[in-house]
């Protein structure tokens, strides 16, 4: 699976991955309130200042933004049928600066030093009987599921080519459906007969 | 929790993200709209599991998202997702796998097709409308109603994947009834 992640190491992968989190969250609630088009633009060009500091993948990166302009388009025309482009400019400023920001951090923080980071936010699930570490497995399995349900999907699709001669598309859903829970089946009997996940109650 | 849910919880994540990932489907009555089969994960998660398991389901896939991984719909994720226009359907997708879900619970005596339809449109178009609406206007500070109408689109695409939803339900139903977890007991 593509990650988000960058491998070429910048400054920004040097900072503790729960520092960076909690400065996005302040930034976030800082820039909420404002509406005024000079700030937002400050922040924005702030923002790629930042991506231009963190070399020429980062930079590579923000195109990352592109499946969201037809959206930015349409909430731009609103504005302006309202009469209020400078202000419609202003949010559209401060929502690409936050979400280039947002993934800015997501660029230089690998996904268990993430896991790590928010643990401590998780632990008061324990109260309510689920463990982090379930938590944690829940991730892991999720993720390896992925590239096993894509070979699941193909293969369908190879015996439906063979057998139809054209393209299975949505047909395939059901039966795909079905196989996948089998898959589940087999998995949570392994789970079981290793012992369970942490802090669950085995079948 | 059972371990046979933690399972199922994180296959229905894993299958949102396939969806996510998959080429387009070719839906032969709806050239031109703008179809992600990904909706119909947080469909399929509800009707399937049920309303707690279809909920955990999704957020599940929304902290895997945020812990990095581009499992959405044109291989986005990461934390930016979190604040642009759509957020609210991110959140929405909890909501409209546990009304599903709900649903699929309390038309337990209903047959299959006709019960997920209902559970599939109300969880899945309504619910996650009423969300994805009402976090585009709080994003974009459009009034609702010019969020309402820049949301209209995908609606259509959307009762495709309802129906759909509801096809899969039945077939899974005749073919391996017990997957249907949210009937079982």
């Amino acid at each position: 699976m593509i990650s988000l992640y960058l491998p070429e190491r910048t400054w920004l992968h040097g900072l503790p991955a729960g520092g960076k989190l909690l400065a996005l969250a302040l930034l976030s609630l800082a820039a909420g309130p404002f509406d005024s088009l000079p700030v937002m633009a400050g922040l924005l060009a702030v923002t790629l200042a930042l991506y231009v500091a963190l070399g020429r993948a980062a930079l590579r990166q923000v195109a990352l933004v592109r499946p969201m302009w037809p959206i930015f388009a349409i909430l731009l025309a609103f504005h302006a049928w309202n009469g209020d482009i400078v202000f419609g400019l202003a949010v559209l400023a401060r929502l690409l600066a936050m979400v280039l920001l947002a993934n800015a951090v997501t660029m230089t923080t690998r996904m268990d030093d993430m896991m790590d980071a928010v643990e401590p936010i998780l632990s008061p699930l324990r109260l309510v009987g689920v463990s982090p570490r379930a938590v944690a497995l829940a991730v892991a399995m999720m993720i390896r599921f992925v590239p096993l349900l894509f070979a699941l999907w193909e293969a369908l699709g190879e015996s439906y080519r063979a057998r139809a001669g054209r393209r299975g598309g949505w047909r395939l859903l059901a039966p795909f459906c079905i196989q996948t829970l089998r898959l589940s089946h087999h998995t949570a009997e392994a789970l079981a007969a290793r012992g369970g996940a942490p802090g669950g109650t085995r079948r | 929790m059972k371990d046979r849910s933690l399972v199922q919880v994180a296959l229905y994540a894993a299958i949102f993200a396939v969806l996510g990932l998959l080429p387009r489907f070719d839906i032969p009555f709806a050239a031109g709209v703008p179809i992600t089969a990904q909706s119909m994960g947080a469909m399929l998660a509800g009707v399937m599991l049920g309303a707690w398991r279809g909920a955990l389901a999704m957020v599940l896939m929304l902290f895997v998202v945020a812990l990095g991984a581009p499992i959405l719909a044109g291989g986005r994720g990461g934390l930016g997702v979190f604040f642009g226009p759509s957020v609210g359907f991110l959140f929405g997708f909890i909501a409209a796998a546990f009304v599903a879900g709900w649903i699929m619970q309390v038309l337990r005596k209903a047959p299959v097709f006709p019960a997920a339809l209902v559970a599939a449109a109300v969880g899945g178009i309504l619910v996650m409308y009423a969300f994805g609406i009402a976090g585009m206007a709080l994003k974009t500070q459009l009034s609702l109603l010019d969020a309402t109408k820049a949301c209209l689109i995908f609606i259509p695409g959307d009762a495709i994947k309802a129906v759909l939803t509801a096809l899969i339900a039945q077939t899974v139903a005749r073919g391996l009834p017990e997957a249907l977890l949210s009937r079982a007991r």
